[in-house]
């Protein structure tokens, strides 16, 4: 290995291997700093890491098994225990993969509510990656302001919709709680006091010396690396890829809105903690424009394409009501599923996050198969550790943002 | 909703005309193309060649239960551009008792694991694999569970597993 220091020859005898010279550390799968429940197996030399043998598994709970066992709307409490950072983007993600499937086109309003949704996930996800990523290297304070505000946003959520962390917030072809003007005005007040505390967070780490030098030049992704590799989201900005599905494939609102790719070249720890700082400016930018531009109408779809559960009203004042009504609540009559496959995705807080679902004529997938992004980017990390010493293994962990719920499934 | 924002149309002339034989069909915008296991590495290097760079997912579905169905199991390939935004899905259909095919690992880095779950969850042998393990289920494990003839709620394994106890730990 060449990567090591140049040792005093004089002390090792020839006939030694270098193999002697190395030692192995064994890294989680319980440990503060692998923050979830993942495993590395690290092979040392002194604190120079040689080699990383990641190793995953043990948080596997079936999710992709039980997906083909629950209805399209059970299954949305599962995605939540994906990656339970950002609850909300995963049950976008799986009920926009599911109505892509029956081809459901859903109401403005809904779009651009379960946009400002995503984009709230979004902040909540990066405030917390960056803020684990400045608590393991030494900057807790940092990581407080970061969890205070993720509070605000926990608040804003079971404001509308009863939860704050498994929101369970989708259901095929709607929503399961319309804006209220409360939560409009939640998200306003979060609008207005967020950008100081960013702008804090931002006073408080990025040109500080210690965090700098920690992160600098740590865990490089090049840009190659990243696309054959399979990186997507910021990992994959921040290493100059310019991919993000939200302009490249406009999904819900997103087209309507002006935002720009955050995107950087050094592919480094510090890198990605850029990328993700600014990507929540730009998720301000996109709410800010959203919130105040919601459409008026329905929430969910309409009782003639009999996937979303009609208002009492309409049950109890329209024939149609109440033949969609009765249709979806027996067992035996669901809505129509056609024999065919789909995949869709979403750009993720973490990258692209994506199910491809098999349909077999009822309610239930045949397959329910999710893309984690996670899983791609825990494989790169021999790569970017290797040469490194032991300290920067959180760093480039934490950078990383690997969720070993939404890895192991 | 999701359409294919860049038609792959050009990519497909050339594909069919270099390939003859090339099953394509479409659904909701997503072009699909079935390809021969013998071919399917030559088909997926010379798509990755032509610019699909990204290997998004491999992924498989076992069509056992699966109405008009005439092969047990379908690899999924989703391959995507990060230069310009298109997508492609090539599917791969192998049959028991020995489903292999062959691995694209030299192709994409991220097959590695790609195809060490789809090994573990469906068995299906990725032939060329530099280190074909188990990603996800323990290595005694022998069943492949997220084929269709596993139960949901397992056979007894896990009661199986030697238990680590802390003396002998």
């Amino acid at each position: 290995m060449s990567i090591a220091p140049d040792h005093d020859t004089r002390v090792r005898p020839a006939a030694t291997r270098e193999e002697d010279y190395l030692w192995t550390l064994n890294f989680g799968p319980q440990h503060p700093a692998t923050h979830t429940t993942l495993r590395l197996v690290l092979k040392l030399e002194g604190e120079r890491v040689v080699d990383a043998m990641p190793e995953m598994g043990y948080l596997h709970s079936g999710f992709e098994k039980i997906g083909e066992h629950l209805t399209f709307n059970q299954y949305v409490t599962v995605t939540d225990r994906m990656n339970y950072i950002s609850p909300m983007a995963n049950n976008v993600a799986w009920h926009h993969a599911v109505e892509t499937l029956l081809g459901i086109d859903l109401t403005p309003r809904c779009k651009v509510i379960r946009t400002i949704v995503a984009e709230l996930a979004r902040i909540s996800d990066h405030l917390l990656c960056n803020g684990a990523v400045g608590l393991d290297t030494g900057a807790f304070t940092f990581f407080l302001y970061g969890f205070y505000q993720r509070e605000v946003i926990y608040d804003i959520f079971e404001t509308l919709c009863g939860a704050r962390f498994t929101n369970s917030y989708t259901r095929v072809g709607g929503v399961s709680h319309d804006f209220t003007p409360l939560v409009i005005e939640k998200i306003r007040t979060f609008l207005r006091t967020f950008p100081k505390t960013l702008n804090d967070m931002e006073r408080l780490l990025t040109r500080n010396r210690i965090f700098v030098d920690r992160t600098k030049g740590v865990g490089v992704l090049t840009k190659e690396q990243a696309i054959n590799g399979g990186a997507t989201g910021p990992v994959a900005r921040a290493s100059g890829v310019t991919r993000d599905l939200r302009k490249d494939e406009p999904y819900l609102a997103y087209a309507d809105y002006d935002f720009q790719i955050c995107c950087a070249a050094a592919g480094d720890c510090y890198a990605r903690y850029l990328v993700r700082m600014q990507e929540m400016r730009e998720s301000l930018k996109i709410l800010s424009q959203a919130i105040e531009n919601i459409p008026a109408g329905e929430v969910n779809v309409g009782a003639d394409q009999r996937v979303a559960r009609p208002t009492k009203e309409q049950v109890y004042s329209t024939i149609e009501g109440t033949i969609s009504h009765f249709e979806l609540s027996m067992s035996n009559r669901s809505f129509e599923v056609p024999y065919e496959e789909s995949y869709a995705a979403i750009e993720a807080p973490n990258g692209e996050l994506g199910f491809y679902v098999v349909g077999d004529g009822d309610d239930t997938a045949y397959r329910a198969r999710c893309r984690p992004p996670s899983v791609l980017h825990f494989s790169l990390f021999p790569q970017l550790i290797r040469g490194h010493t032991l300290s920067d293994v959180v760093a480039v962990l934490g950078s990383l943002n690997i969720i070993a719920a939404e890895l192991d499934r | 909703m999701t359409t294919d924002p860049s038609p792959t149309a050009d990519i497909l002339d050339t594909l069919v005309a270099r390939f003859p034989g090339l099953e394509t069909s479409a659904y909701r915008g997503q072009t699909r193309v079935v390809v021969g296991e013998p071919a399917s590495f030559e088909v997926l290097s010379f798509l990755a060649a032509a610019g699909f760079d990204l290997l998004v997912d491999v992924t498989c579905v076992d069509y056992l239960e699966y109405r008009g169905a005439t092969r047990r199991y379908g690899l999924v390939y989703l391959l995507a551009s990060t230069a310009t935004p298109r997508r492609l899905t090539v599917r791969v259909f192998v049959d028991d008792p020995e489903p292999a095919v062959r691995s694209v690992v030299g192709v994409w880095r991220s097959a590695d694991w790609l195809e060490r779950e789809v090994w573990d969850m469906f068995g299906i042998r990725f032939v060329g694999h530099p280190d074909l393990r188990r990603l996800m289920m323990p290595e005694q494990f022998t069943a492949h569970p997220l084929r269709k003839d596993y139960p949901l709620q397992g056979r007894g394994e896990r009661h199986n597993f030697p238990v680590l106890t802390r003396e002998d730990g």
